[in-house]
C-alpha cells in the first residue's frame, strides 16, 4: 500500500494515508483532483472494481467546516487489495460530478446519496427517481441534524404502555438481583 | 401520479385505440361492506367450523419474520398437516401474515394485497414490530402499531416469534374463527374510514383507489 500511496503521491496531493488493514487503507484529496486520481488507480493500477461510494455526515465538526465525506472505495481483484479515496464536500446546496461514466453502478450509488443524504449528482441518470423512500416529505434522512425519533413520533402512532430499558442495568438486575 | 396510473389512449394489439383509465377501469370503487352471520346460530356455527379450517395464507413476507414462514412450510415444521396452505396471490388466500416490521412502503402493498383478499380473511401479526415497533420503533419510515392500518385478529408475540409459536398461534385462531370472533374484515368494512385516514396519514404518495379490488 506504501508504495501505491507514494506513487499516488507524486501525481496528486493526498492527505495522510490511514491504514485500516495490510491491505486496505484510505487517504482524502482535493475534490478536483478526484476523477483524474480515480481514473488512474482504474487504467494503471490495477483498481478496476468500485466496491462502494458512501457517504458520511460530519455534523460534529462545528458549523463553519460542516461537512459531507465521500468515500470512494476501490478494489484490485489481482493483488487483494482495496484503496479508499475520501473528498469533502460543503454541507449546504452540495453537488459531485458523476462518476457514473467510469463505472455504471455509481449511478445507483449516487442516486441513493441524493435521496438520503441530499448531495446532488445533476448529470447521474435517473438521479432524481425515488429510490429507496416513497414520497418523503421532509429533509434527507441519512442527514445527522434529521431528528429521526421526533420524526417516528411525530408521524406514526404508538401503543400505550412501551417500556425502554437500558440492557446493562437491566440484565445485571435480573442475573444478581440486589447487588447492583 | 406514476405516468402509468393516468388517463391516456393506448393502441390494442388489433390496432384499435381506446382510452385508459387505470384508477377507475381497474378497480371496483365500492367500498367493503358488512357480511352478516347466517340466519340461524347453528349454521353460522358450521361456516365457522368449515373456515377455521381452511386457512390459506398469503406468502407475502416483510420483515424479518418472513424467514420463519419458510421452515413453516417445509417439511421441518410442515404446517400443512394443520391444514393451513400458502397461496401465491391474494385471490387465493384468506389470512394475511404480516410477519414483521413494515416500512410505509411496504405497507401501501399490504394493504393492497388485504383488501384483494375475499372475505371472510383474517390477519395475524408477527414479532413486536407489528405490535408497538420493535426495535425500529424510532424508525423514519416503520409503522409502530399495525392494528391502525389494518383490522388485526390474532398477535403472535416474539423477536421473532418460532415457527412453534405460529403453529400455535394458528391453532389460537381457529379458535377464535369458531367462536366467532375473528371479525377483522367487517372491522375494516365498518371503520373503513377510520382505517382510511390513518393509511393516507403514513402514505403520502397515496397512489391507488381507496378500495383495490
Ligand atoms: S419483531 Fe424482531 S424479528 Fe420481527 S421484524 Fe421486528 S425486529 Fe425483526
Amino acid at each position: 500500500m506504501h508504495a501505491l500511496y507514494d506513487r499516488l503521491k507524486a501525481l496528486f496531493p493526498l492527505g495522510e494515508l490511514t491504514e485500516q488493514r495490510a491491505n486496505l487503507a484510505f487517504a482524502t484529496l482535493p475534490v478536483e483532483y478526484l476523477r483524474p486520481a480515480l481514473l488512474h488507480l482504474r487504467d494503471q493500477e490495477g483498481y478496476t472494481h468500485l466496491v462502494l461510494l458512501t457517504a458520511v455526515d460530519w455534523l460534529e465538526d462545528g458549523q463553519e467546516n460542516c461537512q459531507f465525506q465521500l468515500t470512494y472505495l476501490l478494489n484490485n481483484r489481482a493483488e487483494n487489495l482495496d484503496i479508499g479515496l475520501r473528498v469533502m464536500l460543503p454541507r449546504e446546496g452540495t453537488t459531485m460530478a458523476s462518476i457514473h461514466d467510469l463505472w455504471p453502478t455509481a449511478a445507483t450509488y449516487q442516486r441513493e446519496l441524493r435521496e438520503m443524504f441530499g448531495i446532488d449528482f445533476p448529470d447521474s441518470p435517473g438521479v432524481y427517481e425515488e429510490f429507496i423512500l416513497e414520497g418523503w416529505n421532509d429533509i434527507p434522512p441519512y442527514r445527522r441534524d434529521f431528528d429521526t425519533l421526533k420524526y417516528a413520533n411525530d408521524s406514526y402512532a404508538q401503543r400505550a404502555g412501551r417500556e425502554t430499558r437500558d440492557p446493562e442495568t437491566h440484565m445485571k438486575e435480573q442475573l444478581y438481583p440486589g447487588k447492583s | 401520479m406514476k405516468p402509468e396510473l393516468l388517463k391516456r389512449m393506448v393502441k390494442g394489439p388489433d390496432g384499435v385505440e381506446f382510452e385508459v383509465e387505470p384508477m377507475r377501469d381497474y378497480y371496483c370503487d365500492a367500498p367493503p361492506t358488512v357480511q352478516h352471520g347466517a340466519y340461524i346460530k347453528i349454521v353460522e356455527d358450521f361456516f365457522n367450523w368449515a373456515r377455521a379450517e381452511s386457512l390459506w395464507i398469503l406468502g407475502f413476507g416483510t420483515g424479518c419474520g418472513a424467514i420463519e414462514m419458510r421452515p413453516l412450510m417445509t417439511p421441518r415444521f410442515d404446517a400443512y398437516r394443520y391444514g393451513i396452505q400458502w397461496r401465491p396471490t391474494p385471490r387465493q388466500a384468506n389470512l394475511l401474515v404480516i410477519s414483521g416490521y413494515l416500512s410505509t412502503k411496504t405497507l401501501k402493498r399490504a394493504i393492497r394485497a388485504y383488501e384483494q383478499m375475499q372475505s371472510p380473511k383474517y390477519v395475524v401479526g408477527l414479532g413486536s414490530c407489528t405490535i408497538n415497533g420493535g426495535m425500529y420503533w424510532d424508525s423514519y419510515n416503520t409503522i409502530k402499531c399495525l392494528d391502525q392500518y389494518m383490522p388485526v385478529d390474532l398477535y403472535i408475540t416474539g423477536c421473532m416469534p418460532r415457527p412453534e409459536a405460529l403453529l400455535a398461534g394458528f391453532e389460537d385462531l381457529k379458535k377464535l374463527i369458531r367462536a366467532g370472533k375473528a371479525e377483522g374484515a367487517n372491522q375494516y368494512a365498518e371503520r373503513f374510514d377510520w382505517y382510511k385516514a390513518n393509511q393516507k396519514q403514513v402514505i403520502h404518495d397515496w397512489d391507488m383507489p381507496d378500495y383495490n379490488w
